[in-house]
């Protein structure tokens, strides 16, 4: 009974059908649960959460100054977004550190990234939360004020990239975008 | 309503006794489980109209509103559903499970009326300051951004009035045992809602723990909490309250099955250390909402996502099992033995309750089951987060689940505890079907969407320049998804509200019958107890899902290495 209390003894192991259910269930779970440390040591796609407490303006000093030392042009907006029309387009040295900034409503700066290397990426934000999310590849990330979220990153794929922003950063969210190129 | 000679144990208690069913009801409980019920029903329908517009405006070929009352509306849409009309609805399924069930009468009028008051002026506050137009800050209102002091204040009013109604829970347990209301054990319903109840209190609690340094925050009182840390305890009350309503739903199915089909759990003892599985792991959910983010590492992502090894998960597999396996072994010995789903065939299809059920498993298990915990998935959750692929999965369990199950019960409660028939009958039969299939497309939309990379919680798609062709078609199927879900919302909001005006009124004798399976000519009740291989179509039935689950789930992760290697 669903309904009344039960007054027989209703205790009794797993039997039948049930149980053959139970140790596929187990066993699934199982499975689950040990992909994820399989990957994290074997795969090559992990989020493993590495970052720093850093100050919105002294992270902001740390770009400008990354900026300076490696900027090689300027990326003009083809597409009509007053948030975005142009960035300065910088690249990192193979190996190095690049930083990105979040803020509302654009990643700041463009970077060009080359094709095999590896970077460590700083992300952080000036203001609200943001989320890094890289398009047409879908890949997200989280970035926190007064965190520096650090990805290390290897494009294995060439060609223009998006950062579209997908955490709700107030009215001019949806136009908050930024760019990687990959040569 | 023959109130003489009720059942209830305690003197001088007025009560009376089911004209349907013969259980005893307590008038108190009743008088509250309407007034929850009818006000969660009306946050349904507000919630319900704002998702319609969110719904037109998504449909980026529509793209019906201006990007700050889409805001404001999501706001809205999120909190009146999963807030306000949920912890409504559930607080009357708290009251019910803990008298009839158990022939106990409820503890206290004064703390329900203080629960249910402090809960109303709450919900009201925190809509009123959303539609003004100072809370536009999503359901979540991650810091640092800020929401008007009144939308925290309505928040933590909504969560201590909760809280006070699941304290006159556990006062009429105590008081029901201690006077020996009930000999024996509790039933599976009333075990299921303690288990909600006890999962709420802990939920409500981290509730209080970010909702009160945030609305000081706010009154400019006290420095801003830290981003991450808020994230961290948000989500103690933003995943947990979602298991909250798993309990509750799962309840519904054991209650709803029992009463439509007869059905009855084939194994107590298993389903109950399924309940507790969800009260004892379910508070390491909210590490799914961190796992992109900075500054936890991955062995604390890893253990907390598989909510230590995926107990809680086992829990869910329990119940996908049990719920029809109950169902099955009902209708075998009322005699529908034909093959191995010859008794799916002779289910009541047209009774609305048990439609919705039905609907209700398949929905939450099929599509929001596995879609929850592959995208919950330590390292696939980076191609996943925050996109429209967490939606389309959360609307599958907490709408297409809990929300049509909620709705399966209310086509039981008006006529047994506000005793009005319903009106329009042939209209209620196909609306969970039609809620159903909405919400299923709905769901679909997103989803695809989603892994073209759509962000959720976003205005318009065309900014960016990234989303093609199919990307708008998926939104169009989510319109279109949406706009279905709301018809068959408000289709339900009318048949409650029209029933309660103008159903015709039930004095004493039995509701009308939505249809249940009659027992056939060498029906044998009981004769199953024993036969643990009687139910071979439920166990097809799992082990089908079971390999979807595994497709979908090694599909994702042969997705996840087509991206970038990131560390």
């Amino acid at each position: 009974m669903s309904l009344r209390p039960l007054t027989a003894p209703w205790f009794h192991g797993p039997a039948g059908h049930e149980k053959i259910w139970l140790g596929c269930a187990i066993l699934w779970c199982f499975v689950m649960s040990l992909m994820m440390p399989y990957w994290h040591f074997r795969g090559k796609q992990n989020s493993t959460g590495e970052a720093y407490t850093v100050k919105p303006a002294d992270f902001f000093a740390r770009t400008e100054k990354f900026v300076t030392a490696n900027r090689v042009g300027t990326f003009k907006n083809p597409i009509t977004n007053p948030m975005m029309q142009e960035l300065p387009l910088v690249e990192p040295p193979a190996g190095g550190d690049a930083y990105l900034i979040g803020r509302m409503w654009q990643w700041y700066p463009a970077l060009r990234l080359r094709l095999g290397e590896t970077y460590r990426l700083h992300l952080s934000s000036l203001d609200l939360q943001h989320g890094f999310s890289l398009q047409p590849l879908n890949m997200n990330f989280q970035v926190l004020p007064g965190y520096d979220h650090v990805l290390t990153i290897t494009p294995t794929s060439k060609g223009e990239f998006t950062i579209v922003c997908n955490e709700f950063c107030g009215a001019g969210h949806h136009a908050m975008t930024g760019k990687i190129f990959v040569e | 309503m023959s109130t003489s000679s009720h059942s209830l144990a305690a003197p001088g208690t007025p009560g009376r006794v089911c004209g349907t069913t013969g259980l005893g009801v307590c008038l108190d409980a009743q008088r509250f489980i309407k007034l929850n019920a009818v006000v969660g029903i009306v946050f349904l329908l507000l919630g319900g109209i704002a998702a319609l517009l969110l719904a037109l405006t998504r449909w980026q070929t529509v793209h019906l509103l201006p990007v700050d009352w889409f805001y404001r509306l999501l706001t809205f849409h999120g909190i009146n559903m999963l807030i306000l009309w949920i912890l409504f609805f559930e607080v009357a399924i708290l009251y019910f499970a803990c008298t009839t069930p158990l022939n106990a009468r409820l503890f206290s009028r004064k703390v329900a009326y203080t629960s249910f008051g402090m809960m109303l002026t709450g919900a009201v506050m925190v809509d009123y300051i959303i539609i003004a137009g100072q809370a536009d800050v999503m359901m979540t209102s991650y810091l640092p951004l800020l929401a008007h002091p009144l939308f925290y204040l309505g928040i933590i009013l909504v969560a201590v009035g909760t809280l006070i109604g699941v304290f006159n829970f556990f006062a009429t347990l105590y008081v029901a045992k201690r006077d020996r209301s009930y000999t024996g054990s509790v039933p599976i319903v009333t075990f299921g809602a303690t288990a909600a109840a006890i999962i709420a209190v802990v939920t409500l609690l981290h509730g209080a723990v970010v909702m009160i340094p945030t609305f000081t925050y706010s009154m400019g009182w006290t420095p801003q909490p830290d981003p991450a840390w808020y994230r961290l305890i948000w989500w103690g009350l933003g995943h947990q309250s979602q298991q909250v309503n798993v309990c509750a739903m799962v309840s519904v199915w054991y209650l709803l099955t029992h009463i439509v089909v007869g059905s009855r759990p084939i194994n107590e003892a298993v389903c109950r250390t399924a309940f507790v599985l969800y009260v004892l792991f379910i508070n390491l959910a909210s590490a799914h909402h961190l796992l992109v983010d900075p500054g936890v590492g991955a062995t604390w992502k890893i253990w907390n996502t598989s909510y230590a090894m995926y107990l809680a998960v086992l829990a869910s597999m329990v119940h996908g099992f049990t719920v029809p396996a109950g169902v099955e072994i009902a209708m075998r010995e009322k005699g529908y033995t034909n093959g191995i789903f010859g008794w799916v065939t002779a289910l009541p299809w047209k009774n609305p309750a048990f439609s919705g059920t039905a609907l209700s498993v398949v929905i939450f298990g099929f599509l929001g089951g596995i879609t929850g915990v592959t995208l919950g998935t330590q390292q696939i959750n980076i191609i996943a987060h925050n996109t429209l692929r967490i939606p389309g999965h959360f609307h599958v369990t907490v709408v297409g689940g809990t929300t049509l199950a909620f709705m399966a019960l209310a086509y039981y409660v008006i006529p047994l505890i506000f005793q009005r028939d319903f009106i329009f009958r042939r209209v209620a039969r196909i609306q969970p079907w039609l809620f159903g299939l909405g919400i299923v497309l709905l769901s679909f939309g997103m989803s695809f969407a989603g892994s073209m990379g759509v962000s959720r919680r976003s205005w318009d798609i065309d900014t960016q320049g990234v989303y093609g062709a199919a990307a708008h078609l998926w939104l169009g199927v989510l319109g279109i998804g949406g706009v279905l879900a709301f018809i068959g919302l408000l289709i339900f909001a009318l048949l409650c509200v029209g029933t309660l005006l103008f159903g015709e009124k039930i004095e004493g004798r039995a509701m009308a019958d939505w249809g249940t399976p009659p027992a056939l000519a060498g029906s044998q009740p009981g004769s199953l107890a024993h036969d643990h291989y009687a139910t071979k179509g439920t166990i097809v039935l799992v082990l089908t899902f079971l390999a979807c689950f595994a497709v979908y789930y090694f599909a994702n992760w042969k997705a996840l290495t087509d991206v970038w290697p990131v560390r």
